[in-house]
C-alpha cells in the first residue's frame, strides 16, 4: 500500500486507493480478490502479493501503456 | 472510551511529530445504508489521530448530503478518508484504516505533509513521463 501512496505523491496522475476487502465485498468480488494484498491498476492489470518497488512500477506502467495482460 | 489506547496515542504522537507540514484528513461517511456501520468509527479514529498533532486538521462530510464534496474528491463509497497535504495528492483509504492499515495511514500523512515520496530516483524518473490518469487500488484486510 505504501508504494501506491508514494507514487500518488510523485505524480499528479496517480491516485492510490487502499481498499478494505472485507468492508467492500462487492469490489472484492468484482476484482477477484482471493488473497491480499491484491493490486488493480486502471481495471486492466492485477497482481497478488507485495511487489518490490521496481516490479510494482512495471505493473503500473504496463496498465497505462495499454499492454495489460492481467486478469482484473 | 477511545479507539486508541494511551500507548497508541503516545506512539502516534511520536510519529506525527515528524510531520514537516500541515495535513488534512477528509472523512466521508454515511448514517444510513452501505458503509454506515463503520463510518462513525472511522471518523472517531481519524479525530483521535488528529488530536495527536497540531499539524493535523479534520473535515467530515456525509456522502449523501455533501455530494459536491464527494464528487470533487472522487468518493463514491464510505467510509473513506482522503489524506491531503499541500494539495490533494490522491491518497485514499476506503474502509476504516485500522489494524495493518493504520501504519499506512500514518505513513500516508507523513508523505503528504512532506510532498516528497520515498522512492528511488529510477522510479521517480519513470513516473515523470505519465500523462494519463492511473488508478491504483490495493485490496487489503485489517488483520
Amino acid at each position: 500500500m505504501r508504494l501506491a501512496h508514494h507514487l500518488a505523491v510523485a505524480s499528479e496522475w496517480v491516485r492510490g486507493d487502499c481498499v478494505d476487502a472485507t468492508e467492500f465485498p462487492d469490489l472484492a468480488q468484482q476484482y477477484s480478490v482471493r488473497a491480499v494484498p491484491r493490486t488493480v491498476v486502471n481495471d486492466r492489470v492485477a497482481f497478488d502479493g507485495a511487489y518490490p518497488e521496481a516490479q510494482f512500477v512495471d505493473q503500473v506502467l504496463q496498465a497505462v501503456n495499454g499492454s495489460g495482460g492481467g486478469d482484473a | 472510551m477511545g479507539i486508541l489506547t494511551d500507548r497508541d496515542r503516545a506512539a502516534v504522537t511520536d510519529e506525527l511529530a515528524k510531520l514537516v507540514g500541515p495535513v488534512k484528513l477528509v472523512v466521508f461517511g454515511a448514517q444510513l445504508g452501505d458503509g454506515a456501520e463503520y463510518s462513525a468509527e472511522t471518523e472517531r479514529l481519524v479525530r483521535e489521530v488528529a488530536e495527536c498533532s497540531d499539524q493535523v486538521a479534520v473535515e467530515a462530510y456525509n456522502l449523501h448530503i455533501d455530494r459536491e464534496k464527494a464528487a470533487a474528491y472522487g468518493i463514491d463509497r464510505v467510509p473513506a478518508v482522503v489524506v491531503e497535504g499541500a494539495r490533494d495528492y490522491g491518497i485514499r483509504f476506503f474502509g476504516i484504516p485500522a489494524g495493518y492499515e493504520f501504519s499506512n495511514l500514518i505513513d500516508g500523512m507523513q508523505v503528504a505533509a512532506s510532498g516528497e515520496p520515498k522512492l528511488s530516483p529510477e522510479t521517480l524518473e519513470r513516473v515523470r513521463g505519465l500523462t494519463n490518469p492511473v488508478h491504483v487500488q490495493v485490496f487489503t484486510t485489517p488483520t
